[in-house]
């Protein structure tokens, strides 16, 4: 035997040795898993939820990761979350300015589908989502401040050729044959999108019409956002202004002409059971069923 | 009452126990000691096996089939609207039923600390597909992860008969570490801490909603299991695996190993993945007449289908060996 061989370990050395190993590598997975919690402690991407979520915390404590909510959304506004995100892996978030969540589906499928209650179900109705709300970004871009126009296609600025993919419900359609939001031509002497193409408004005009959506009153919302005039130096321009009924679901965010998006959704990390305000007012539903009984005889 | 405690204790990291042969059934000694192998037979048997070349793979395509067929399940429901099966492996609606995996309904109710309904439900109704079909049946047959790691396994075990790699076992009680260290991260911080390292939901989520950027830990894994540890992840790492074990303890389906036909050969020890489970086919090691294999089985078949002797079969408890 010569002596450049390995010594032989005893097996208690070996024993030793692959406890040692052991120790190793579960001090190096758990590492790994507590790794995660970084970008959720430091808040690397905060993310708008889909409608019901609760509470950032709790949301992401509930969420089983499974993405039966991405699979039911007819718009497909909810993505998954990457490992980047750390714990937050596989929680479902809204890029609103890709695809927003536009209440396509009136009955909220993706609350509907979560097997946790991640996504409360102590919530009915698209108004009483809370998962934001807009705010005015950029002031000096917004065609309404400058008093401009819109005439054309929204969205058709997206870079080199790539059709801007994201979708909306408009009036009229089936709720599972949403259209293309860049196919969509407009022409309005002062641009309103943000209001006249958010979900809300839409239910509420609806309602004043008479006829709200799915002839249930108790979806009427409150008012989420309107123009109002507004000068400064000299240029007379309109001012979208937000109101109590937006839930900030991002379709403003989304339809905004300007390349950037003048206006922008703040996510709602404190959002949950109990936040939500609004609740459908019983007389009005009393006086809209006797109303249909009325038109119905 | 023993055996059920034994095979726990194997579940999670002890060795075999020695049986103690004073407690033999009558019957069993006779066995082992009148036993008497026929060299003309085993003679056979070796030349059949170094003729064949190839293990039998009745089992395995089997297997492999389910488990594709089910993960295209959850794919093409999602793609093609079937609404057959929608969710991940983590949670999911069979044609509207609630389903839950064991372990990701464990992390969110430890960690959300309220439990809603149809997660109940959901558990409920897994925990009982599970009982019936053996518990960790589902690393084997449904696991996506599972499958790769078994690909990557052969490619562990070739660079290892060349010389190129080496196989470095750990002790197998690191899986119960894991096991509650992630019970208590979810209960304490409040975050489905495993989730995020978990290879079985990167990998259902990966194949139902797209790749991204978590699938290089998946890679990691396996490389880890080629070039340093064979199949290092399902056997000492997995808390899943351990969680669907605890299911499989007390199922009635299960493999059974009749020592009658046995010869000692030891290939379906070469093939198992958990080898420690079938310590009772090694010569006067086992206890009766019929033993059934721990909890720790992953009911694969793979010692099934290569026993020369058919002395491992399936058995579902109740029903008799009709399978």
């Amino acid at each position: 035997m010569t002596k450049s061989q390995k010594p032989r370990l005893s097996r208690k050395q070996k024993e030793r040795r692959q406890l040692l190993r052991s120790l190793f590598y579960t001090a190096g997975i758990t590492g790994v898993a507590l790794l995660g919690y970084l970008p959720v402690v430091g808040q690397w991407a905060k993310r708008l939820r889909p409608p019901g979520a609760l509470v950032e915390k709790e949301f992401l404590s509930s969420c089983i990761k499974c993405g039966q909510c991405v699979q039911v959304c007819p718009v497909e506004a909810i993505k998954l979350a990457d490992i980047e995100e750390g714990f937050g892996i596989g929680s479902p978030y809204i890029d609103a300015r890709k695809q927003a969540c536009d209440f396509s589906c009136d009955g909220l499928q993706c609350v509907l589908a979560c097997p946790t209650g991640s996504l409360t179900h102590d919530i009915d109705y698209p108004a009483q989502t809370n998962m934001g709300v807009a705010r005015l970004d950029k002031p000096k871009i917004c065609l309404a401040m400058l008093g401009q126009g819109f005439k054309g296609k929204t969205r058709s600025d997206e870079s080199a050729g790539k059709k801007y993919k994201g979708i909306l419900r408009f009036e009229e359609i089936s709720r599972w044959d949403p259209v293309l939001l860049a196919d969509q031509e407009f022409d309005v002497e002062i641009c309103d999108l943000c209001v006249r193409l958010c979900p809300i408004e839409i239910r509420a005009n609806q309602c004043d019409a008479g006829k709200p959506p799915g002839g249930d009153q108790s979806q009427c919302p409150p008012r989420a956002i309107k123009l109002v005039e507004y000068e400064n130096d000299g240029v007379k321009g309109m001012k979208p202004e937000i109101l109590d009924g937006c839930v900030g679901c991002g379709v403003c965010e989304m339809v905004c002409p300007t390349n950037e998006p003048a206006i922008v959704i703040d996510i709602n990390e404190d959002r949950g059971i109990g936040k939500n305000e609004w609740k459908p007012d019983a007389s009005m539903i009393k006086a809209v069923k006797e109303l249909g009984k009325g038109e119905g005889s | 009452m023993s055996a059920f405690v034994e095979s726990v204790k194997v579940l999670f990291g002890a060795a075999p126990a020695r049986p103690d042969k004073s407690k033999f059934s009558e019957e069993t000694k006779a066995m082992h000691a009148t036993k008497k192998f026929d060299p003309e037979r085993i003679q056979a048997i070796h030349d059949e096996l170094a003729e064949a070349k190839k293990l039998p793979q009745k089992w395995r395509r089997r297997r492999w089939a389910t488990l594709i067929v089910i993960n295209l399940l959850f794919v093409f429901s999602y793609w093609l609207d079937i609404s057959v099966l929608e969710g991940a492996l983590t949670a999911s609606r069979f044609v509207g039923f609630h389903m839950a995996d064991l372990n990701s309904a464990l992390q969110v109710m430890l960690a959300y600390k309220v439990i809603v309904l149809n997660l109940v439900i959901g558990t409920i109704t897994v925990f009982i597909m599970w009982w019936l079909l053996g518990g960790r049946t589902f690393c084997s047959w449904v696991c996506p992860y599972h499958l790769v790691a078994e690909w990557a396994e052969s490619l562990h075990l070739y660079l290892v008969d060349k010389g190129w790699a080496k196989d470095h076992p750990f002790d197998r009680r690191t899986r119960t570490w894991f096991w509650f260290i992630f019970v208590i991260l979810a209960l304490v911080t409040g975050y489905t801490v495993y989730e995020t390292i978990s290879p079985t939901g990167i990998l259902s989520r990966a194949l139902i909603y797209g790749p991204g950027l978590a699938l290089i830990w998946v890679a990691l894994l396996l490389l880890f299991e080629i070039f340093y540890s064979r199949r290092a992840w399902c056997r000492y790492g997995c808390p899943i695996g351990l969680t669907y074990g605890l299911v499989g303890a007390i199922s009635p389906f299960k493999v059974q190993y009749h020592l009658v036909d046995c010869l000692h050969e030891g290939e379906c020890r070469k093939v198992c993945m958990v080898p420690h489970v079938l310590d009772t086919v090694i010569k006067g090691k086992a206890n009766n007449l019929d033993v059934d294999i721990g909890a720790d089985c992953t009911r694969c078949g793979r010692c099934v289908e290569v026993c020369p002797t058919e002395s491992l079969t399936f058995t579902f408890k109740g029903i008799g060996d009709k399978l």
